[in-house]
C-alpha cells in the first residue's frame, strides 16, 4: 500500500539528511521525496511517498514526528487530496514522427518546450498514472532522457497543512 | 550582556546548565576551548581514550540523573566518542557531547583531523548541531541540554569549529523556542481510566517495568501500584532496581537470561502493564508467541515505541510518573488470588541457582558475596556473562544503583562508567563487575581513576574466555570454540599495580570473602581478580528466537 505524507520541516542544514537517514536506518521504503519552499522563509515542505502496511505507516509518521526539525507530519488521504507530478521527457523526433508526437502531447494536455532537428522536450504534468501513460506512449519513439519530480500533494477544500 | 570569546561562551553555557564536571581529552582544534577551561572552575577529568569520556559521562548521568558532558577533539577524537554516544542513545541516557571541528573555512576540504561527526552520529543522537558562528553557541547549548534531558532522554552532539571558539560575541542566554519538539508529558485521562479498569479486573496481571521508571523517577508509584494490585513485577535489564527484589511480588528480570518464573508469568498473564520498556527482542523472545494470552497496556513517553514491536491494546503516551500516579487514583486494592499462589509456586520451584564448588570459584558466588558485603553499592557492569550474573545474583533495590549497557551491549563500558558514577556519587561504593574480556577494552582508564583519586572497585570474573560467545558456541556450534579463548594474559594484579591501583587476587572459593573485604576497605582504585570456572554458563536461558516458556536451565 502506498501512502503520501506531507512534512513541514525547519529550513536548517541537515534536516533533509536526518529525514532520509531515518528512512534508510529503519528500512522504510521511500518511493519518492520532494522538497520545496513554503510561504514561510523558515520552513520547507516535503512530500514523501512510502510503501508499507498500516503498521509501517504508523511508525513512519511517529519516527518523523520525533525529529526535532520536523514541525508537522500529515497523512494525505488519496480521496481527499490532489496530487501532481511533473516530468520532462526528451524524445527522438524527426520530421516523420514529429506530428504524431505533437498529437499525443495535445491529447495529454502536455507541452513541447524545446524542439531540435532530431529531438523534442516534452513537459507533462498530472497524477502519476497520467505521467506513466505518457511515458509508455512515447517509448515507441525512443526516450533519450527523462527527469521526473516525484509527487506533490495537497488536501482538497479549506483544510490546510501548515506550521 | 558581556563580551566574550566563543570558548568562554561555551563555559558560560555549561555554568547556566549547572554542569559541574566534564570528561574529555584535548586536541589541536580544541586549544582555545581548553585554554578557557584552564581558568574555569568547572571540573574537567582527563581520560586516556575518548570512548572513556563518553562512557564516564554516561555513567555519571545514570547515577545522578543529571546530563553527562563529554568533550573530544575533531577527527579521531570525535569518532572515538561514537561507541559511547551510541551506547547512551540505545539506553536513553541524557548526554551532551561536544566535539572540536576544523575551522569553518576548511570544512569539506578533507583538512587534517576533519571528520563529518554530525553526519556519522546522526542515527545515534537525539539531535545534533554543527555551529557556523559563535553567535549560535548560546541557543545551541540551551536547546541541546533541554533536548538531552526532556521527553525520552538521549545524547545530543554539538560540533564546534575552531574559529568560532575564538570569535567574540555578546553573551546572553536565550529562551527555548523549539516548535518541532514538544515531548508529551501529560497523559490522556480516558486511556488511564481504561488501563486502570483493565488492571483491576485482571485475573493474572503482570507489571513489566523498564528503564523509563528510572528516568521518570517513578519507582515509588510503581511500588504503590504493584502492592495495591498484588501484581507481580518483572523488570528489564534497564529497569533492574526499579522494584525492590526482596519484595515477594518481585519476579526479577525477564527475557533471555531472566528468571523462569518471570518468563512463565509473562506467558500466562491476561494483562501486562508495560511501563517505560520497549519490548526488545532479548525480552520478548519469539514475538509471534510472546504473551499469547495477554492484553497489553503500554505506557511510554515516546509515542514511536508504542506498537513498534508488539500490538498494544491500551496505549498511554506520557511520563511514567504522571501516568502511574494518575492511575493510582482509579485503582482499588485487589486481593491476592490463585494467580499469586501460582507465581509463588514457580518462584519456589524454579529459583535462580548454580552449583557451588569447594575447589573452583563460581562467578555467581562472587556476585552474591559482593552483595552480602556491600548491599548498597552502585553496581556497574561490563557486557556479557559478567553482566547477566551481576543482574541475577545481586539483590537490587534502588533504581539508580545498577548501571549497565543494555541496548548496545558495549564491552568496555563498565570501568569508565564506574568512574563517572563515582564522580557523581562520591558517597557511594561503586563496584564494576567485569569480565576479563570486557575490562581490557578500556583498561587504560585505570590511570584516570588513579590520578584523579576516584576509588572505584573492579571485580573481574576472570574465566580466560569471551564467556558469552563461548557459551553460544558450546550450545549451538558443536563446541567449536572459534577465537573465544583469551588465555591467562595479562596478570591483572601486576597491571593494577603498574597503574598505581591496588591489585588483589582470589583463586579459591575460600579466598573470595577476604579479597572483597580488602578491596572494599581500600581507599584506592582496586582491581580484584577472581579466577573463576571457565565453563560456567549463564542460566537459565531462552535460546534466540524461541518462545519465553522454552527457557532452559543449564547446569555448569
Amino acid at each position: 500500500m502506498r501512502h503520501t505524507i506531507a512534512v513541514i520541516v525547519e529550513n536548517t542544514p541537515g534536516a533533509l539528511t536526518r529525514i532520509s537517514g531515518m528512512f534508510s536506518r529503519r528500512s522504510f521504503n521511500i518511493d519518492s521525496l520532494t522538497v520545496g519552499a513554503t510561504d514561510h522563509p523558515d520552513y520547507s515542505r516535503m512530500t514523501i511517498c512510502v510503501h508499507g502496511d498500516e503498521e509501517v505507516l504508523e511508525q513512519v509518521i511517529k519516527q518523523l514526528s520525533k525529529l526535532i526539525n520536523v514541525i508537522r507530519v500529515s497523512l494525505l488521504e488519496p480521496n481527499e487530496s490532489v496530487e501532481r507530478e511533473l516530468a520532462l521527457i526528451k524524445v527522438n523526433a524527426d520530421k516523420d514522427s514529429r506530428s504524431e508526437i505533437m498529437q499525443l502531447v495535445s491529447v495529454f494536455r502536455a507541452k513541447i518546450i524545446d524542439v531540435a532537428p532530431r529531438s523534442m522536450v516534452i513537459e507533462v504534468t498530472g497524477d502519476e498514472q497520467k505521467v506513466d501513460a505518457m511515458v509508455r506512449l512515447l517509448r515507441q519513439f525512443g526516450i533519450k532522457e527523462m527527469a521526473r519530480t516525484g509527487r506533490v500533494s495537497m488536501v482538497r477544500g479549506t483544510k490546510v497543512v501548515k506550521v | 550582556m558581556t563580551k566574550m570569546s566563543g570558548a568562554e561562551a561555551i563555559l558560560a553555557c555549561l555554568k547556566e546548565e549547572g554542569v559541574d564536571v566534564m570528561f574529555g581529552l584535548p586536541g589541536g582544534v580544541l586549544l582555545p576551548l581548553y585554554d578557557a577551561i584552564y581558568s574555569s572552575d568547572i571540573r574537567h577529568i582527563l581520560v586516556r581514550h575518548e570512548q572513556g569520556a563518553a562512557h564516564a559521562a554516561d555513567g555519571y548521568a545514570r547515577a545522578t540523573g543529571k546530563v553527562g558532558v563529554c568533550l573530544a577533539t575533531s577527527g579521531p577524537g570525535a569518532t572515538n566518542l561514537v561507541t559511547g554516544i551510541a551506547t547512551a542513545y540505545m539506553d536513553s541516557v541524557p548526554m551532551v557531547a561536544m566535539t572540536g571541528q576544523v575551522a569553518t573555512s576548511l570544512i569539506g576540504r578533507d583538512a587534517f583531523q576533519e571528520a563529518d561527526i554530525t553526519g556519522i552520529t546522526m542515527p545515534v543522537t537525539k539531535h545534533s548541531y554543527l555551529l557556523r558562528s559563535a553567535k549560535e553557541i548560546p541557543k545551541a547549548f540551551r536547546e541541546a541540554f533541554y533536548i538531552a534531558r526532556s521527553g525520552r532522554p538521549g545524547p545530543v552532539l554539538i560540533d564546534l569549529p575552531r574559529d568560532i571558539t575564538v570569535e567574540e560575541i555578546e553573551f546572553s542566554y536565550p529562551e527555548i523556542h523549539l516548535p518541532g519538539y514538544q515531548p508529551s508529558v501529560k497523559v490522556h485521562q480516558m486511556q488511564i481510566k481504561k488501563a486502570a479498569k483493565a488492571l483491576v479486573e485482571a485475573e493474572r496481571p503482570v507489571i513489566y517495568a523498564g528503564g523509563g521508571i528510572r528516568y521518570a523517577e517513578a519507582h515509588l508509584e510503581l511500588f504503590e501500584l504493584a502492592v495495591r494490585l498484588n501484581a507481580p513485577v518483572t523488570t528489564t535489564l534497564m529497569g533492574v532496581g526499579c522494584f525492590p527484589e526482596e519484595n515477594p511480588l518481585s519476579l526479577g528480570m525477564l527475557g533471555m537470561h531472566g528468571t523462569k518464573y518471570a518468563n512463565y508469568a509473562m506467558q500466562e498473564a491476561d494483562i501486562i502493564l508495560a511501563v517505560g520498556a520497549r519490548f526488545d527482542d532479548r525480552v520478548t523472545g519469539s514475538i509471534a508467541t510472546f504473551a499469547p494470552k495477554a492484553k497489553i497496556i503500554h505506557i511510554d513517553i515516546d509515542p514511536a515505541e508504542i506498537g513498534k514491536n508488539v500490538r498494544v491494546d491500551i496505549p498511554v503516551v506520557g511520563d511514567a510518573k504522571n501516568a502511574l500516579s494518575e492511575m493510582l487514583k482509579h485503582v482499588s486494592p485487589r486481593p491476592r488470588t490463585a494467580w499469586n499462589d501460582k507465581v509463588d509456586y514457580w518462584k519456589k520451584e524454579f529459583p535462580l541457582r548454580y552449583v557451588m564448588s569447594e575447589e573452583v570459584i563460581k562467578p555467581q558466588f562472587v556476585v552474591e558475596k559482593i552483595c552480602e558485603l556491600s548491599p548498597d553499592a552502585i553496581i556497574v557492569t561490563e557486557v556479557g556473562q559478567n553482566q547477566m550474573w551481576a543482574a541475577q545474583f545481586f539483590t537490587h533495590k534502588d533504581p539508580r544503583r545498577f548501571i549497565s549497557s543494555g541496548g548496545l551491549g558495549t564491552m568496555g563500558y563498565g570501568l569508565p562508567a564506574a568512574i563517572g558514577a563515582k564522580v557523581g556519587r562520591p558517597d557511594c561504593e561503586v563496584v564494576d563487575i567485569a569480565g576479563d574480556g570486557s575490562i581490557q577494552m578500556n583498561i587504560q582508564e585505570l590511570a584516570t581513576a588513579v590520578l584523579n583519586d576516584i576509588p572505584v572497585k573492579v571485580a573481574i570474573l576472570n574465566n580466560g574466555v569471551l564467556g558469552m560467545v563461548r557459551q553460544w558456541q558450546e550450545l549451538f556450534f558443536c563446541e567449536r570454540y572459534s577465537h573465544t579463548t583469551l588465555g591467562s594474559c595479562p596478570d591483572f594484579v601486576k597491571l593494577a599495580e603498574a597503574y598505581g591501583a591496588l591489585g588483589l587476587r582470589a583463586t579459591k572459593p575460600s579466598e573470595v570473602e577476604d579479597v572483597i573485604k580488602e578491596g572494599l576497605a581500600s581507599d584506592k582504585p582496586t582491581v580484584m581478580d577472581f579466577v573463576v570456572h571457565s565453563k560456567e554458563m549463564v542460566s537459565p536461558m531462552v535460546p534466540a528466537g524461541a518462545s519465553l516458556e522454552e527457557i532452559m536451565q543449564l547446569e555448569g
